[in-house]
């Protein structure tokens, strides 16, 4: 089986600043793919890789291979990766429209403006990210007076209704309360019969949670690939202990 | 009380004072005019056209030429404008191109609007043939409008939070569709009121005007845009220093609806400002 | 397909407009230069520029700019020596003195004075300020330089005031806070710590403030008394540059010697006002930094 994503010798650079060093990652379909590391270590950068965000900083140059479900994302048209790549920022990023609108914001700008194949698409992707039971009577207020975990919640709802392969979430829970974190982690275990996901995140007690494998970054390095298990319980590299365990980062 | 406190005192005191010398004349100067201008008021003096060498009847055309020209005004420079402050904000690269854009701009305005009027004049009137015409009065005030607009756009555009052009391309709309859906919406209140303000002050101009398209007396008003119309900063300018035994009281009247034309256009973008501040939520 | 043409032809217009821009700065530019070249075709450049008579008219006619010139700087110089320090010091005033409320009147005051068509301002100094002056000071005549430079003054406050003040606001408060820690009063520190800060501004202000002043026209126009001779002082009647264009073009001849002239001084206001902006922009950028 194809992999769902596989970096090879990926190099990153802002400016002078080489951030990722030989970077060589491979993605199982429907795996959650939990990055771990210190703050500064590359995970981001990594992550915004994927769907090329990164090319929006102008200083910005990268070297390596990057493929999707086996082919390089090179080849991809910018609008077309980043629909097959979603992401879900680190604070709750809600456009100060509608639940609605933001749900419908995606499908909108790839042509559909059918009202009704809005709303059945708004509603499938409110119930995939737990949501709709919470919001279904007021679609068509603000969403920026949901509470934060809503908030994150209606983001991968947004992502869902553009009907992504893979979904990166980048440290999605770092804003949030415990309760909503629950809700958040417990969204991601039902998505994974469909959908590829890679979460960054500084919470290793989240990553040993909800990952079925994990890479550990350090200075835009990969220490050590294991699967979640072995990695908290038993590292190889002598580092990755010490980051577990709590000694720096 | 110590040394240092008493010279604080008198100096917070000295600078009130010269304060005072900006703030009273502006006062002076508003009562003067709608104290001497207020009597001449009238409905006729609104809307009928001037008789008896202007020295009687109203100042209509001038009214409406004055309306159309903004009107002119804001067709031709607003699309410009915006589409360039778009540019500068949402695809300019840093080279040599965009600096070349924004050296264009401060110095567009600093410009003298009697240059304005020059170049209109070789340009629109003579060079195309369009002859002293609503289309050069507009255009000349358009091209003098447009660095006031393009700041203000360029404002509105960078007070739009990053992020919300990160959610709509990663969501994998177009760079043209992110602008349109995601960041315009939250900048048009800052457009506008730039806007109304730029159009406001090229209502009160005079100089731009002078060779391109304002018409010394022209009772009639304009049947297409190859005519002439008059305006009123042109035709304050006429009744005061050209004609003779002008009675002063139609002079302030005149200076009064100015003024009022002015200030209602400033009101109206401060009333939008304030109505879009309140509604915006981030 | 079409959305790809659409967003294509949208993208294209974006760029196009930019370069409009551009192109309209080159253009004033070049027009002014070409009408003006073609009277350095009759007329010695030598003579535009160090002549000292400027008769249109005569025969044979003259086109020395000095008298325009001079004429220019004094009203200039008269509005700048008295327009700086009221300006500075009012915007140092609503800046750091003037407490919330009058903060607030203040800055409208200010943005009214701004928005008074500066056609008004000669008509008042047509009607009130030249006779006014004459009775005070005695003079032969209220049209004149001194009227002028008033006006100006008083034009030139806005900008003046406005961009002073946001230069003294966006002093760091950290730079103020420290001068409090070290008991300084707040006269103590907005003179010592936050007017020297924000000089670039100020500076910036300043000289935007003198190209407003170089560039109008009409209050020039209706108040200085139109004389294109050299003036002796500020309290003689005299004419600037841009009074010069405004009132003559209307009777030169399209395509005449005088005509040409007109264009010439243009280009003159044109390429002190670029000069005067480039330094303003450069020392505005610097306040940013």
């Amino acid at each position: 089986m194809v992999a769902a994503i596989e970096t090879t010798v990926l190099n990153c650079w802002f400016g002078s600043l080489q951030v990722l060093k030989d970077v060589d990652i491979l993605v199982e379909r429907n795996e959650i793919f939990g990055i771990i590391g210190p703050a500064n270590s590359g995970k981001t950068t990594f992550l915004r890789a994927i769907n090329r965000l990164n090319a929006l900083v102008p200083s910005y140059r990268q070297t390596g291979l990057i493929q999707l479900a086996g082919r390089d994302i090179e080849e991809i048209e910018d609008t077309v990766l980043r629909r097959r790549v979603g992401i879900i920022f680190a604070l709750p990023q809600v456009l100060p429209i509608s639940i609605f609108d933001n749900v419908a914001y995606g499908p909108r700008m790839h042509g559909i403006a059918n009202r009704s194949t809005l709303e059945q698409i708004v509603e499938q992707s409110l119930r995939r990210a737990h949501l709709w039971d919470e919001v279904k009577d007021r679609l068509h207020s603000p969403a920026l007076r949901l509470s934060g975990g809503q908030q994150q919640r209606l983001c991968i709802a947004r992502t869902l209704a553009v009907e992504p392969e893979v979904i990166l979430y980048d440290e999605p829970c770092s804003g949030l309360d415990p309760i909503s974190t629950a809700k958040v982690e417990e969204t991601m275990q039902q998505l994974k019969e469909r959908y590829t996901q890679v979460l960054v995140t500084n919470n290793t007690k989240q990553a040993a949670r909800v990952c079925d494998r994990c890479a550990f970054f350090l200075m835009g390095q990969v220490i050590e690939v294991a699967q979640t298990s072995v990695l908290f319980t038993n590292p190889a590299d002598q580092r990755t202990n010490d980051y577990i365990t709590g000694r720096f980062g | 009380m110590s040394g240092a406190r008493v010279r604080q005192n008198i100096a917070f005191g000295l600078m009130g004072l010269v304060t005072m010398l900006v703030v009273l004349p502006i006062i002076l100067t508003l009562w003067y005019v709608v104290a001497n201008g207020i009597g001449a008021i009238s409905l006729d003096f609104i809307l009928q056209p001037p008789r008896n060498g202007m020295r009687e009847g109203g100042i209509f055309p001038a009214i409406v030429g004055t309306f159309i020209l903004i009107v002119g005004t804001m067709i031709l420079s607003l699309p410009i404008g915006v589409l360039s402050a778009i540019y500068l904000v949402e695809y300019a690269k840093d080279n040599l191109f965009t600096r070349l854009i924004k050296l264009a701009v401060v110095n567009l305005s600093g410009i003298p609007s009697i240059v304005y009027g020059l170049f209109g004049l070789t340009v629109f009137v003579v060079l195309l043939r369009l002859g002293t015409s609503i289309l050069a009065g507009c255009m000349t005030l358009a091209i003098m409008s447009l660095p006031v607009i393009i700041t203000a756009t360029k404002e509105a555009l960078e007070s739009v939070p990053a992020s919300y052009r990160e959610i709509s391309l990663s969501l994998g709309a177009t760079k043209w569709q992110t602008v349109r859906h995601c960041v315009l919406p939250y900048a048009i209140p800052g457009i506008l009121t730039g806007t109304v303000l730029s159009l406001s002050r090229a209502a009160g101009e005079t100089a731009p005007i002078l060779f391109t398209v304002a018409a010394f007396y022209l009772p009639r008003l304009p049947r297409s845009l190859f005519d002439q119309v008059m305006a009123l900063p042109y035709h304050l300018y006429v009744i005061s220093t050209q004609v003779p035994n002008m009675p002063l009281s139609l002079s302030f009247a005149t200076a009064f609806v100015l003024i009022s034309l002015v200030f209602l256009m400033n009101l109206v973008s401060i009333i939008l400002r304030a109505h879009y501040r309140r509604k915006r939520q981030w | 397909m079409r959305r790809a043409i659409t967003e294509r032809i949208i993208e294209t217009c974006i760029r196009l407009s930019g370069l409009v821009v551009i192109l309209f700065v080159v253009l004033v530019f070049l027009f002014l230069l070409k009408d003006a070249v073609l009277l350095f075709g009759h007329y010695p450049l030598g003579q535009f520029l160090l002549g000292t008579k400027w008769l249109p008219i005569s025969e044979p006619p003259s086109f020395g700019i000095i008298p325009l010139l001079i004429g220019s700087l004094y009203v200039t110089a008269g509005a700048i020596v008295l327009c700086v320090p009221v300006g500075v010091i009012s915007a140092m005033f609503i800046a750091e003195v003037a407490p919330g409320p009058l903060k607030g009147i203040l800055k409208s005051l200010v943005e009214i004075l701004a928005s008074i068509p500066s056609v008004v301002l000669g008509f008042i100094g047509l009607v009130w300020l030249g006779p006014f002056l004459k009775d005070l000071l005695g003079l032969r005549t209220g049209q004149c330089g001194l009227t002028g430079s008033l006006l100006l003054a008083f034009m030139a406050l806005p900008t003046i005031i406005s961009i002073s003040e946001d230069a003294l606001a966006s002093v760091p408060k950290a730079f103020k806070e420290a001068a409090y820690g070290l008991g300084a009063t707040r006269w103590q520190t907005l003179w010592r710590i936050c007017l020297p800060a924000a000089s670039s501004g100020i500076i910036a202000a300043v000289m935007l403030g003198i190209g407003r002043v170089i560039g109008e026209t009409m209050v020039v126009m209706m108040v200085t008394g139109n004389s294109p001779v050299i003036p002796r002082s500020i309290t003689q009647a005299l004419r600037t540059l841009t009074a010069t264009i405004a009132s003559e073009m209307g009777e030169a001849v399209s395509g005449s010697e005088h005509y040409y002239a007109l264009f010439a001084v243009g280009l003159v206001l044109f390429i002190s006002t670029f000069l005067i902006n480039l330094v303003a922009d450069a020392f505005l950028r610097r306040a940013r930094q």
